[in-house]
């Protein structure tokens, strides 16, 4: 099989993906407005948390996942893993823009403000930074091999460099809800909530998924159109 | 038999040459260090904002964007007749080469930041001496960290098309910790607080410091190679 075929068939495996993930984002707005109760003290405004919350999940793995291809491009040289990494990044950085506008609609009612300098809402900024960081950088650069190159190394520095800025905001002041579902005891939220907050942790991946398997297929196609326009002047 | 420090301090001895034929880097990011102070100094209420407030802040964004304007040149002068081409054809290693670019930053750097500091005092009016040692360490630490990260970035954005705008913003980022970190320890050492208030702050620059001297260091072979 071709490069093109197996893009064209990577691209078409990414449509149905996507397809049955936004299908499932359907589900899951119906079941947070219709089939879940509203909280006590938040009201309304926290059922943007179903769609937030997944959101920012989805951002933070396609963020681990370039981090780590990143690391992985530069011992093995492998120009997929490189592919890969840029795709994920630029689905990150669509994840990220819906975490940051959800937020500060959901904080404007239950804070009080838009905006607040917590760890956790600072930590997602810069992510979201670095993923343009990342991206302008490549944009910057023709050669395909040092593009690979230096925003790999890039990936590997931004990851090491998202627990500093946590730690920093966080000694700083801290603002945020405690953490409701990733903490030692039960998880303090009541079960139907948890229930779509899960399920909507389950549709956002999947729809991470069907957007990276998406973006790949155009990059490798990008990619072919590329070299035929290097072929096509040598 | 040459010393091992050799290679790395012809390279720091070399773009200090460069750079003492021209001074043209240096009197420019020491007048942009006292305009930035001095800006900063009026962008201020001054009957809500005391001296001592501002001062810690003002202090480490002029060293920060002074800073820059060097470690944008550390690179750039390689890449004139291709010169970088010839540092790679001589026996010095990558990581030698790193070291030795690291190490005529650092000077530069540190020679912007001695001639500012007196100014600082002098424009802010602050009692810097009450813990002058720990805030040089301090100074000198957090100036390590942003040299080690910055010379590896100024090594990708010199192959870059606008490497100016480039490197502030692959930069800054990276400069969040330690910056933030040297404001703290500053604040407390110039209201002349116990170190150990905020020895939380001085172990987070020093972690810094010492993880991404150590990433760049590794990571710079890949942006050497051809």
């Amino acid at each position: 099989m071709t490069r093109r075929e197996s893009a064209l068939r990577i691209a078409r495996r990414g449509a149905v993906v996507t397809g049955v993930a936004l299908l499932g984002l359907v589900g899951i707005y119906i079941r947070a407005l219709m089939f879940t109760p509203i909280e006590r003290f938040q009201g309304p405004a926290q059922k943007i948390f179903y769609v937030h919350a997944p959101m920012a999940w989805a951002a933070l793995l396609a963020f681990l996942v370039t981090g780590v291809l990143s690391l992985l491009y530069l011992i093995m040289r492998d120009r997929k893993l490189d592919l890969i990494a840029s795709s994920s990044a630029e689905v990150g950085v669509a994840f990220s823009l819906v975490m940051l506008t959800t937020g500060p609609l959901w904080g404007k009612p239950v804070w009080g403000t838009w905006w607040s300098w917590d760890a956790r809402l600072t930590s997602t900024l810069f992510i979201f930074l670095l993923f343009v960081g990342y991206l302008v950088l490549r944009g910057a650069l023709h050669d395909p091999e040092v593009r690979a190159r230096f925003s790999a190394v890039m990936g590997v520095m931004a990851l090491a460099l998202v627990p500093f800025i946590h730690v920093t905001v966080y000694w700083f002041r801290t603002l945020h809800p405690e953490p409701v579902l990733m903490k030692p005891e039960r998880p303090g939220l009541p079960g139907v909530m948890l229930v779509t907050l899960l399920s909507s942790v389950a549709v956002c991946t999947v729809l991470y998924i069907g957007f990276l398997l998406l973006r790949y297929a155009l990059t490798v196609l990008q990619d072919l159109k590329e070299e035929e326009m290097v072929d096509g002047v040598s | 038999m040459a010393s091992p420090l050799s290679p790395i301090l012809a390279i720091a001895a070399k773009d200090l040459l460069v750079e003492r034929r021209t001074k043209t880097a240096f009197f420019s990011s020491l007048v942009f260090a006292l305009l930035v102070l001095t800006i900063l100094y009026f962008a201020r209420d001054k009957t809500a904002v005391g001296d001592l407030d501002l001062a810690p802040g003002a202090l480490w964004v002029t060293f920060t964007f002074a800073g820059m304007l060097g470690l944008n040149r550390a690179f750039a002068l390689e890449m004139g007749n291709r010169a970088i081409d010839g540092v790679r054809l001589t026996p010095a290693s990558a990581t030698e080469i790193f070291l030795g670019k690291v190490l005529g930053s650092l000077i530069f750097v540190g020679l912007v930041e001695l001639t500012a500091v007196p100014v600082f005092v002098l424009f802010y009016d602050v009692p810097i001496w009450r813990q002058l040692p720990l805030l040089l360490l301090v100074i000198a630490l957090a100036t390590v960290g942003f040299v080690s990260v910055g010379t590896l970035f100024s090594a990708m954005v010199v192959r870059t098309r606008f490497s100016e705008v480039m490197l502030p913003v692959l930069l800054l980022p990276f400069l969040f910790p330690p910056v933030v970190a040297a404001v703290q320890l500053t604040r407390s050492l110039l209201a002349n607080r116990p170190l150990s208030e905020v020895s939380g702050w001085l172990s987070l620059l020093a972690g810094f410091v010492i993880v991404f001297s150590t990433f760049s260091l590794f990571l710079f072979e890949a942006i050497l190679e051809e």
